[in-house]
Protein backbone atom coordinates (compact mmCIF):
# COMPACT_ATOMS: atom_id res chain seq x y z
CA UNK A 1 0.00 0.00 0.00
CA UNK A 2 1.63 3.32 -1.04
CA UNK A 3 1.89 5.41 2.46
CA UNK A 4 1.70 8.63 0.27
CA UNK A 5 -1.24 11.17 0.99
CA UNK A 6 -2.56 14.28 -1.16
CA UNK A 7 -1.69 17.56 -0.32
CA UNK A 8 -4.90 18.72 -2.47
CA UNK A 9 -5.09 22.38 -0.72
CA UNK A 10 -2.76 24.89 1.37
CA UNK A 11 -4.01 28.18 2.31
CA UNK A 12 -2.89 30.81 5.39
CA UNK A 13 -4.13 33.80 6.93
CA UNK A 14 -1.31 36.65 6.61
CA UNK A 15 1.04 36.65 9.54
CA UNK A 16 1.29 39.81 12.06
CA UNK A 17 -0.23 41.45 14.70
CA UNK A 18 -3.96 41.67 14.02
CA UNK A 19 -5.40 41.71 17.22
CA UNK A 20 -8.25 39.21 16.74
CA UNK A 21 -9.22 35.83 17.55
CA UNK A 22 -7.06 33.06 16.49
CA UNK A 23 -10.34 31.38 15.52
CA UNK A 24 -10.67 33.90 12.64
CA UNK A 25 -7.10 33.03 10.94
CA UNK A 26 -7.95 29.58 11.35
CA UNK A 27 -10.86 30.10 9.50
CA UNK A 28 -9.60 32.51 6.53
CA UNK A 29 -6.92 29.77 6.18
CA UNK A 30 -9.38 26.82 6.35
CA UNK A 31 -11.43 28.45 3.71
CA UNK A 32 -8.58 28.67 1.38
CA UNK A 33 -7.47 25.66 1.83
CA UNK A 34 -10.52 24.32 0.66
CA UNK A 35 -11.15 27.18 -2.28
CA UNK A 36 -7.43 25.73 -3.38
CA UNK A 37 -8.71 22.17 -3.27
CA UNK A 38 -12.06 23.03 -5.16
CA UNK A 39 -13.71 21.34 -2.26
CA UNK A 40 -16.75 22.30 -0.16
CA UNK A 41 -16.68 22.58 3.84
CA UNK A 42 -19.16 19.26 3.64
CA UNK A 43 -16.56 17.25 1.93
CA UNK A 44 -14.27 17.16 5.11
CA UNK A 45 -14.77 14.22 7.30
CA UNK A 46 -11.57 14.75 9.63
CA UNK A 47 -10.47 18.06 11.26
CA UNK A 48 -7.22 17.58 13.15
CA UNK A 49 -6.39 21.33 14.81
CA UNK A 50 -3.11 21.89 16.19
CA UNK A 51 -3.54 23.51 19.65
CA UNK A 52 -2.68 27.19 21.13
CA UNK A 53 -2.41 27.33 25.03
CA UNK A 54 -2.21 30.94 25.11
CA UNK A 55 -6.48 31.81 24.13
CA UNK A 56 -7.93 29.65 26.86
CA UNK A 57 -10.04 26.61 25.92
CA UNK A 58 -10.94 26.95 22.75
CA UNK A 59 -7.42 27.18 21.98
CA UNK A 60 -7.20 23.26 23.88
CA UNK A 61 -9.41 21.80 21.66
CA UNK A 62 -8.71 23.49 18.41
CA UNK A 63 -9.84 20.76 16.12
CA UNK A 64 -13.70 21.54 17.68
CA UNK A 65 -13.42 24.81 17.83
CA UNK A 66 -12.42 25.38 13.81
CA UNK A 67 -14.87 22.64 13.47
CA UNK A 68 -17.81 24.37 15.22
CA UNK A 69 -16.96 27.82 13.87
CA UNK A 70 -16.91 25.98 10.34
CA UNK A 71 -20.76 24.61 11.13
CA UNK A 72 -21.02 21.79 12.66
CA UNK A 73 -21.09 18.84 10.16
CA UNK A 74 -20.25 15.84 12.19
CA UNK A 75 -16.91 15.53 10.76
CA UNK A 76 -14.62 13.89 13.20
CA UNK A 77 -12.13 15.96 15.18
CA UNK A 78 -8.62 15.57 17.13
CA UNK A 79 -7.02 18.36 18.86
CA UNK A 80 -3.33 17.90 18.77
CA UNK A 81 -0.12 19.72 21.61
CA UNK A 82 3.25 19.47 20.86
CA UNK A 83 4.42 23.06 21.25
CA UNK A 84 5.98 23.80 18.22
CA UNK A 85 6.15 20.58 16.79
CA UNK A 86 1.97 20.88 17.23
CA UNK A 87 1.32 21.35 13.50
CA UNK A 88 3.23 18.42 12.54
CA UNK A 89 1.14 16.34 15.25
CA UNK A 90 -1.85 17.11 13.42
CA UNK A 91 -1.07 16.47 9.89
CA UNK A 92 0.54 13.51 10.98
CA UNK A 93 -3.02 12.00 12.71
CA UNK A 94 -4.97 12.96 9.69
CA UNK A 95 -2.38 11.41 7.24
CA UNK A 96 -2.60 8.34 9.15
CA UNK A 97 -6.60 8.55 8.97
CA UNK A 98 -6.28 8.96 5.10
CA UNK A 99 -4.30 5.80 4.99
CA UNK A 100 -6.37 3.75 7.40
CA UNK A 101 -9.19 4.99 5.24
CA UNK A 102 -11.17 6.20 7.88
CA UNK A 103 -11.45 9.29 6.50
CA UNK A 104 -11.83 10.38 2.50
CA UNK A 105 -11.28 14.74 3.06
CA UNK A 106 -9.08 15.74 6.15
CA UNK A 107 -8.49 19.57 6.97
CA UNK A 108 -6.10 20.38 9.05
CA UNK A 109 -5.86 23.70 10.36
CA UNK A 110 -3.47 25.66 13.13
CA UNK A 111 -3.79 29.37 14.42
CA UNK A 112 -2.54 31.66 16.85
CA UNK A 113 -3.22 35.03 18.41
CA UNK A 114 0.57 35.54 20.62
CA UNK A 115 1.48 37.46 23.26
CA UNK A 116 4.03 40.48 22.97
CA UNK A 117 7.78 40.00 24.07
CA UNK A 118 9.05 36.65 25.44
CA UNK A 119 7.10 33.58 26.05
CA UNK A 120 6.33 33.51 29.28
CA UNK A 121 5.19 30.04 31.49
CA UNK A 122 1.62 29.64 33.07
CA UNK A 123 0.98 31.43 36.18
CA UNK A 124 0.98 30.25 39.91
CA UNK A 125 3.91 28.17 42.27
CA UNK A 126 5.28 25.05 39.75
CA UNK A 127 8.61 23.84 40.96
CA UNK A 128 7.86 20.65 39.31
CA UNK A 129 7.42 22.19 35.92
CA UNK A 130 10.79 22.57 34.37
CA UNK A 131 8.97 25.51 32.17
CA UNK A 132 8.33 27.48 35.53
CA UNK A 133 11.66 26.52 37.06
CA UNK A 134 14.08 27.69 34.64
CA UNK A 135 12.13 31.20 34.93
CA UNK A 136 12.13 31.25 38.00
CA UNK A 137 15.76 30.09 39.21
CA UNK A 138 17.90 31.92 36.72
CA UNK A 139 15.54 33.78 34.36
CA UNK A 140 16.27 31.78 31.30
CA UNK A 141 13.86 32.64 28.53
CA UNK A 142 13.95 31.08 24.92
CA UNK A 143 16.75 33.15 23.78
CA UNK A 144 19.04 32.38 26.76
CA UNK A 145 18.88 28.62 24.49
CA UNK A 146 19.33 30.22 20.95
CA UNK A 147 22.10 32.21 22.44
CA UNK A 148 23.88 28.96 24.10
CA UNK A 149 23.55 26.94 20.94
CA UNK A 150 24.91 29.97 18.91
CA UNK A 151 28.56 30.73 21.77
CA UNK A 152 28.81 27.00 20.87
CA UNK A 153 29.00 27.37 16.81
CA UNK A 154 31.19 29.80 17.39
CA UNK A 155 33.99 28.36 19.89
CA UNK A 156 33.59 24.62 18.10
CA UNK A 157 33.67 25.29 14.35
CA UNK A 158 34.54 29.12 13.90
CA UNK A 159 31.53 30.58 12.67
CA UNK A 160 31.24 34.63 13.07
CA UNK A 161 28.51 36.97 13.71
CA UNK A 162 28.50 37.82 10.38
CA UNK A 163 27.79 34.51 9.55
CA UNK A 164 24.42 34.78 11.42
CA UNK A 165 24.05 38.15 9.86
CA UNK A 166 23.83 36.91 6.52
CA UNK A 167 20.78 34.16 7.68
CA UNK A 168 18.73 36.46 8.36
CA UNK A 169 19.68 39.03 4.98
CA UNK A 170 18.97 35.86 2.69
CA UNK A 171 15.80 35.66 4.94
CA UNK A 172 14.87 38.75 4.59
CA UNK A 173 15.57 39.04 1.15
CA UNK A 174 13.30 35.73 0.35
CA UNK A 175 10.00 37.02 2.33
CA UNK A 176 10.50 40.20 0.66
CA UNK A 177 7.34 39.01 -2.08
CA UNK A 178 5.47 36.42 0.21
CA UNK A 179 2.28 38.13 0.23
CA UNK A 180 1.36 35.67 3.96
CA UNK A 181 4.83 37.06 5.49
CA UNK A 182 4.84 40.25 8.25
CA UNK A 183 7.84 42.17 7.60
CA UNK A 184 8.98 42.26 4.16
CA UNK A 185 11.88 44.63 4.05
CA UNK A 186 15.25 43.97 3.01
CA UNK A 187 18.28 44.19 5.91
CA UNK A 188 22.07 45.07 5.67
CA UNK A 189 24.53 42.64 7.62
CA UNK A 190 25.47 45.86 9.33
CA UNK A 191 21.81 46.43 10.40
CA UNK A 192 21.58 43.13 11.73
CA UNK A 193 24.75 43.75 13.62
CA UNK A 194 24.03 47.05 14.60
CA UNK A 195 20.66 45.92 16.59
CA UNK A 196 20.41 45.48 20.29
CA UNK A 197 22.46 42.21 21.95
CA UNK A 198 19.61 40.07 23.39
CA UNK A 199 21.19 37.25 24.15
CA UNK A 200 24.28 37.16 23.60
CA UNK A 201 26.16 36.63 20.47
CA UNK A 202 22.47 37.08 19.20
CA UNK A 203 21.03 40.71 18.21
CA UNK A 204 17.34 41.55 18.00
CA UNK A 205 17.51 41.23 14.33
CA UNK A 206 18.57 37.51 14.72
CA UNK A 207 15.24 36.32 16.89
CA UNK A 208 12.45 35.69 15.51
CA UNK A 209 9.17 37.65 16.79
CA UNK A 210 6.05 36.07 18.19
CA UNK A 211 2.34 36.59 15.48
CA UNK A 212 -0.71 36.13 14.87
CA UNK A 213 -1.28 34.20 11.80
CA UNK A 214 -3.17 30.86 10.37
CA UNK A 215 -2.26 28.00 7.87
CA UNK A 216 -4.36 25.49 6.89
CA UNK A 217 -4.10 21.77 4.43
CA UNK A 218 -6.82 19.60 2.73
CA UNK A 219 -5.05 15.88 2.70
CA UNK A 220 -6.47 13.19 0.97
CA UNK A 221 -5.88 9.86 -0.29
CA UNK A 222 -4.11 9.55 -3.64
CA UNK A 223 -6.95 8.31 -5.56
CA UNK A 224 -9.14 11.25 -4.40
CA UNK A 225 -6.92 13.50 -5.46
CA UNK A 226 -6.33 12.25 -8.66
CA UNK A 227 -9.89 12.84 -9.86
CA UNK A 228 -9.37 16.12 -9.36
CA UNK A 229 -5.71 17.12 -10.05
CA UNK A 230 -3.62 15.45 -12.48
CA UNK A 231 0.02 15.57 -10.48
CA UNK A 232 -1.28 16.23 -6.99
CA UNK A 233 1.43 17.35 -4.27
CA UNK A 234 2.19 14.69 -1.56
CA UNK A 235 3.13 13.65 1.78
CA UNK A 236 5.13 10.63 1.44
CA UNK A 237 6.70 10.79 5.66
CA UNK A 238 6.08 12.51 8.79
CA UNK A 239 8.38 12.36 11.77
CA UNK A 240 7.26 13.13 14.96
CA UNK A 241 10.27 11.76 16.88
CA UNK A 242 11.12 11.57 20.48
CA UNK A 243 14.64 12.09 21.83
CA UNK A 244 16.33 8.67 22.41
CA UNK A 245 18.18 8.28 25.99
CA UNK A 246 20.43 9.69 27.14
CA UNK A 247 19.76 13.23 25.44
CA UNK A 248 22.96 15.56 26.12
CA UNK A 249 22.30 18.55 24.03
CA UNK A 250 20.27 20.85 26.68
CA UNK A 251 17.23 21.67 25.11
CA UNK A 252 13.86 24.43 26.08
CA UNK A 253 12.98 24.38 28.73
CA UNK A 254 14.73 21.79 30.76
CA UNK A 255 17.72 23.18 33.01
CA UNK A 256 19.56 20.37 32.88
CA UNK A 257 20.49 17.66 29.84
CA UNK A 258 20.31 14.20 30.57
CA UNK A 259 23.10 12.09 31.76
CA UNK A 260 25.68 9.86 29.54
CA UNK A 261 27.31 8.83 32.77
CA UNK A 262 26.47 4.93 31.99
CA UNK A 263 25.05 4.87 28.05
CA UNK A 264 27.57 7.89 26.46
CA UNK A 265 25.76 9.92 24.25
CA UNK A 266 23.32 8.79 21.58
CA UNK A 267 24.75 7.56 18.30
CA UNK A 268 21.77 10.03 16.38
CA UNK A 269 21.69 13.69 18.43
CA UNK A 270 17.59 14.55 18.37
CA UNK A 271 17.89 17.20 16.30
CA UNK A 272 19.75 14.49 13.60
CA UNK A 273 17.05 12.24 13.94
CA UNK A 274 14.67 14.35 13.20
CA UNK A 275 14.43 14.49 9.63
CA UNK A 276 16.42 11.06 9.63
CA UNK A 277 13.12 9.15 10.70
CA UNK A 278 11.30 11.11 7.73
CA UNK A 279 14.15 10.59 5.14
CA UNK A 280 14.10 6.90 6.05
CA UNK A 281 10.13 6.29 6.00
CA UNK A 282 9.74 7.57 2.57
CA UNK A 283 12.84 6.22 1.37
CA UNK A 284 14.94 9.38 0.13
CA UNK A 285 17.81 11.29 1.29
CA UNK A 286 19.48 14.66 1.88
CA UNK A 287 20.79 14.41 -1.50
CA UNK A 288 17.39 13.99 -3.02
CA UNK A 289 16.34 17.72 -1.70
CA UNK A 290 15.84 20.59 -3.47
CA UNK A 291 14.07 22.96 -0.77
CA UNK A 292 14.04 23.06 3.20
CA UNK A 293 11.87 25.30 5.61
CA UNK A 294 13.67 24.98 8.54
CA UNK A 295 12.94 26.52 12.19
CA UNK A 296 14.99 29.93 12.52
CA UNK A 297 13.79 31.05 15.78
CA UNK A 298 17.20 32.18 15.48
CA UNK A 299 19.64 32.74 12.60
CA UNK A 300 22.45 30.48 14.13
CA UNK A 301 19.96 27.90 14.71
CA UNK A 302 18.95 28.07 10.90
CA UNK A 303 22.74 26.63 10.45
CA UNK A 304 22.50 23.90 12.73
CA UNK A 305 19.51 22.46 11.31
CA UNK A 306 21.36 22.76 7.74
CA UNK A 307 23.32 19.96 9.62
CA UNK A 308 20.49 18.15 11.11
CA UNK A 309 18.82 17.83 7.99
CA UNK A 310 21.62 16.50 6.11
CA UNK A 311 22.58 19.41 3.29
CA UNK A 312 26.12 18.82 4.86
CA UNK A 313 28.37 17.68 7.32
CA UNK A 314 28.71 19.00 11.14
CA UNK A 315 30.98 22.24 11.02
CA UNK A 316 30.35 23.14 7.31
CA UNK A 317 27.09 25.11 7.73
CA UNK A 318 28.66 28.44 7.50
CA UNK A 319 30.53 27.65 3.96
CA UNK A 320 26.87 27.19 2.72
CA UNK A 321 25.78 29.99 3.61
CA UNK A 322 29.13 32.09 2.81
CA UNK A 323 28.21 30.79 -0.57
CA UNK A 324 25.20 31.24 -1.59
CA UNK A 325 23.95 27.29 -1.32
CA UNK A 326 21.05 28.04 0.27
CA UNK A 327 19.84 30.94 -1.01
CA UNK A 328 17.49 30.97 -3.84
CA UNK A 329 19.19 29.93 -6.61
CA UNK A 330 21.95 28.22 -4.53
CA UNK A 331 22.04 24.45 -4.60
CA UNK A 332 19.63 24.11 -1.87
CA UNK A 333 17.57 26.98 -0.97
CA UNK A 334 16.43 26.82 2.76
CA UNK A 335 13.15 29.03 3.57
CA UNK A 336 12.13 30.42 0.42
CA UNK A 337 9.24 31.56 2.34
CA UNK A 338 11.44 33.98 4.35
CA UNK A 339 11.26 31.50 7.38
CA UNK A 340 10.21 33.01 10.45
CA UNK A 341 12.80 35.52 9.99
CA UNK A 342 10.06 37.05 8.00
CA UNK A 343 7.06 35.62 9.85
CA UNK A 344 7.73 35.66 13.50
CA UNK A 345 6.30 32.34 15.85
CA UNK A 346 2.75 31.34 15.54
CA UNK A 347 3.60 28.03 17.08
CA UNK A 348 0.81 25.97 16.36
CA UNK A 349 0.39 26.83 12.54
CA UNK A 350 3.80 26.78 11.81
CA UNK A 351 4.74 23.34 10.91
CA UNK A 352 1.55 23.42 8.57
CA UNK A 353 2.99 26.58 6.86
CA UNK A 354 6.18 25.09 6.21
CA UNK A 355 4.28 22.55 4.27
CA UNK A 356 2.00 25.33 2.50
CA UNK A 357 5.39 26.53 1.25
CA UNK A 358 6.78 23.32 -0.06
CA UNK A 359 3.70 22.80 -1.89
CA UNK A 360 3.57 26.52 -3.59
CA UNK A 361 7.40 25.53 -4.34
CA UNK A 362 6.59 22.31 -5.80
CA UNK A 363 3.28 23.59 -7.70
CA UNK A 364 4.98 26.20 -9.20
CA UNK A 365 3.02 28.82 -7.50
CA UNK A 366 5.73 30.66 -5.49
CA UNK A 367 5.24 34.05 -6.93
CA UNK A 368 8.46 36.26 -6.52
CA UNK A 369 11.10 33.38 -4.19
CA UNK A 370 10.42 30.26 -6.96
CA UNK A 371 12.51 27.51 -6.77
CA UNK A 372 12.58 26.32 -10.25
CA UNK A 373 12.11 22.65 -10.94
CA UNK A 374 11.22 21.79 -7.23
CA UNK A 375 10.39 17.85 -6.90
CA UNK A 376 11.11 17.38 -3.05
CA UNK A 377 11.48 19.12 0.10
CA UNK A 378 11.95 18.74 3.75
CA UNK A 379 10.54 20.65 6.84
CA UNK A 380 12.46 20.39 9.98
CA UNK A 381 11.20 21.86 13.28
CA UNK A 382 10.54 21.25 17.22
CA UNK A 383 8.11 21.53 19.87
CA UNK A 384 9.86 22.04 23.29
CA UNK A 385 9.77 18.72 26.00
CA UNK A 386 10.90 16.73 23.12
CA UNK A 387 8.94 16.86 20.13
CA UNK A 388 10.17 16.63 16.63
CA UNK A 389 8.53 17.61 13.65
CA UNK A 390 9.55 16.64 10.24
CA UNK A 391 7.69 16.09 7.02
CA UNK A 392 8.45 15.32 3.27
CA UNK A 393 6.71 17.06 0.73
CA UNK A 394 7.22 15.53 -3.21
CA UNK A 395 6.01 15.76 -6.71
CA UNK B 1 18.45 45.41 61.86
CA UNK B 2 18.13 41.39 62.20
CA UNK B 3 19.97 39.25 60.34
CA UNK B 4 17.66 37.99 57.80
CA UNK B 5 17.39 33.89 57.37
CA UNK B 6 18.51 32.57 54.04
CA UNK B 7 16.39 30.03 52.28
CA UNK B 8 17.17 27.74 49.22
CA UNK B 9 14.18 29.72 46.48
CA UNK B 10 12.97 26.21 45.26
CA UNK B 11 13.27 22.80 47.70
CA UNK B 12 15.12 19.93 47.23
CA UNK B 13 17.28 20.92 44.12
CA UNK B 14 20.38 22.70 46.04
CA UNK B 15 22.28 22.37 49.68
CA UNK B 16 21.95 25.94 50.67
CA UNK B 17 25.21 26.18 52.43
CA UNK B 18 27.24 29.35 51.38
CA UNK B 19 30.31 27.53 52.68
CA UNK B 20 29.55 24.31 50.97
CA UNK B 21 26.69 24.51 47.81
CA UNK B 22 25.72 21.71 46.01
CA UNK B 23 23.10 20.55 43.76
CA UNK B 24 21.36 17.58 44.98
CA UNK B 25 20.25 14.78 42.47
CA UNK B 26 20.03 11.51 41.85
CA UNK B 27 21.75 7.79 41.13
CA UNK B 28 20.63 4.96 39.71
CA UNK B 29 21.80 1.94 41.92
CA UNK B 30 21.47 -0.30 39.03
CA UNK B 31 23.35 1.20 36.20
CA UNK B 32 24.93 4.40 37.56
CA UNK B 33 23.24 7.07 35.60
CA UNK B 34 22.43 10.84 37.34
CA UNK B 35 19.58 12.85 37.70
CA UNK B 36 19.02 16.37 37.63
CA UNK B 37 16.70 17.59 39.20
CA UNK B 38 16.47 13.89 41.24
CA UNK B 39 14.34 11.19 40.17
CA UNK B 40 13.02 8.75 42.76
CA UNK B 41 10.27 6.47 40.48
CA UNK B 42 11.73 4.74 37.47
CA UNK B 43 15.50 5.23 35.63
CA UNK B 44 14.95 6.84 32.65
CA UNK B 45 17.65 4.64 31.02
CA UNK B 46 15.11 2.33 28.71
CA UNK B 47 17.41 -1.12 28.94
CA UNK B 48 17.54 -0.36 32.60
CA UNK B 49 13.95 1.07 34.26
CA UNK B 50 15.38 0.29 37.74
CA UNK B 51 13.45 1.76 40.20
CA UNK B 52 16.31 1.58 43.30
CA UNK B 53 17.14 5.26 42.96
CA UNK B 54 19.27 6.88 45.42
CA UNK B 55 19.92 10.81 46.84
CA UNK B 56 23.57 12.13 45.90
CA UNK B 57 25.17 15.89 45.76
CA UNK B 58 26.38 15.98 42.56
CA UNK B 59 29.86 17.36 41.24
CA UNK B 60 30.20 21.46 42.06
CA UNK B 61 32.70 21.65 39.28
CA UNK B 62 32.50 21.46 35.75
CA UNK B 63 33.62 22.92 32.10
CA UNK B 64 31.73 25.34 30.61
CA UNK B 65 29.71 24.40 27.38
CA UNK B 66 28.49 27.33 26.06
CA UNK B 67 27.08 30.52 27.58
CA UNK B 68 24.68 33.56 26.53
CA UNK B 69 23.37 36.38 28.52
CA UNK B 70 20.18 37.81 29.21
CA UNK B 71 20.45 41.39 28.77
CA UNK B 72 16.39 42.40 28.54
CA UNK B 73 14.38 41.42 31.89
CA UNK B 74 13.31 37.94 31.70
CA UNK B 75 9.36 38.14 32.30
CA UNK B 76 7.51 36.57 35.82
CA UNK B 77 8.25 34.68 38.10
CA UNK B 78 11.92 35.47 37.47
CA UNK B 79 11.70 38.43 40.61
CA UNK B 80 14.24 40.67 38.66
CA UNK B 81 15.97 43.70 40.44
CA UNK B 82 14.79 47.29 39.69
CA UNK B 83 16.71 49.02 37.56
CA UNK B 84 17.32 45.59 35.42
CA UNK B 85 21.29 44.45 35.65
CA UNK B 86 21.96 42.17 32.71
CA UNK B 87 23.83 39.09 33.68
CA UNK B 88 25.61 35.91 31.95
CA UNK B 89 24.02 32.18 31.83
CA UNK B 90 26.72 29.36 31.70
CA UNK B 91 25.83 25.47 30.50
CA UNK B 92 28.26 24.13 32.36
CA UNK B 93 29.26 19.52 31.70
CA UNK B 94 29.93 17.67 35.23
CA UNK B 95 32.29 15.33 34.14
CA UNK B 96 31.66 12.35 36.78
CA UNK B 97 27.98 12.50 35.63
CA UNK B 98 28.11 13.37 32.12
CA UNK B 99 25.55 16.00 31.97
CA UNK B 100 24.96 19.27 31.47
CA UNK B 101 23.91 22.32 34.38
CA UNK B 102 22.11 25.62 33.52
CA UNK B 103 22.45 28.10 35.49
CA UNK B 104 23.41 32.48 36.59
CA UNK B 105 27.25 33.40 36.14
CA UNK B 106 27.58 35.44 39.80
CA UNK B 107 27.65 39.26 39.37
CA UNK B 108 30.40 41.16 37.93
CA UNK B 109 31.54 38.02 35.13
CA UNK B 110 30.02 39.01 31.91
CA UNK B 111 30.50 37.29 28.49
CA UNK B 112 33.86 38.70 28.02
CA UNK B 113 35.38 36.83 30.73
CA UNK B 114 34.06 33.70 29.37
CA UNK B 115 35.07 30.81 27.30
CA UNK B 116 34.36 27.53 26.36
CA UNK B 117 35.99 24.26 27.61
CA UNK B 118 37.03 26.69 30.98
CA UNK B 119 36.46 25.33 34.84
CA UNK B 120 33.61 26.60 36.61
CA UNK B 121 32.28 25.92 39.84
CA UNK B 122 29.14 26.14 41.60
CA UNK B 123 28.45 29.08 44.20
CA UNK B 124 25.14 30.66 45.67
CA UNK B 125 23.70 33.98 44.86
CA UNK B 126 20.53 35.68 46.49
CA UNK B 127 17.61 35.18 43.92
CA UNK B 128 15.76 37.98 45.44
CA UNK B 129 14.39 38.56 49.49
CA UNK B 130 11.66 39.66 51.17
CA UNK B 131 11.25 41.22 55.04
CA UNK B 132 12.50 38.16 56.65
CA UNK B 133 14.34 35.95 54.44
CA UNK B 134 16.44 35.61 51.38
CA UNK B 135 16.15 33.23 48.81
CA UNK B 136 19.21 31.67 47.25
CA UNK B 137 19.55 29.90 44.15
CA UNK B 138 22.58 28.29 42.66
CA UNK B 139 25.12 30.16 40.53
CA UNK B 140 28.41 29.10 38.26
CA UNK B 141 31.85 31.07 38.82
CA UNK B 142 34.95 30.38 36.69
CA UNK B 143 37.21 28.41 39.32
CA UNK B 144 38.87 31.12 41.51
CA UNK B 145 37.43 33.83 41.23
ZN1 LIG C 1 19.39 2.73 35.70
Amino acid sequence: MSQEVAVLGVGMHPWGKWGESFVKYGVRAAQDALRDAGLAWNDVDFVAGADTVRNGYPGYVAGATFAQALGWSGAEVVSCYGACASGAQAISVARSRILSGEAKVALVVGADAAPKGFFAPQGGRRPDDPDWLRFYLHGITNPTYFGLWARRRMDLYGATSSDFAKVKVKNARHGLHNPNARYRKEVTEDEVLGSKVVADPLHLLEICATSDGGAALVLTSLDFARKHTTKPVTIPAVSTVTPAFPNTVIEMPNLATDSGASSGPPETPFKASIAKRAYDRAGVGPEDVDVAEVYDLSTALELDWYEDIGLCAPGEAERLIRDGDTTIGGRVPVNPSGGLACFGEAVPAQAIAQVCELTWQLRGQAEGRQIEGAKLGVTANQGLFGHGSSVIVKR
Amino acid sequence: MSEKTTVAAVEGLLVADPSAPRLLGSRCKACGTYYFPAEHTLCRTPTCSSTELESVELSTEGVLWSYTSANYKPPAPFVAKEPFEPFAIAAVTLEREQLTVLGQVVPGVGVDALKTGMAMELTLGTLHEDDEQRYLTWQWKPVGH
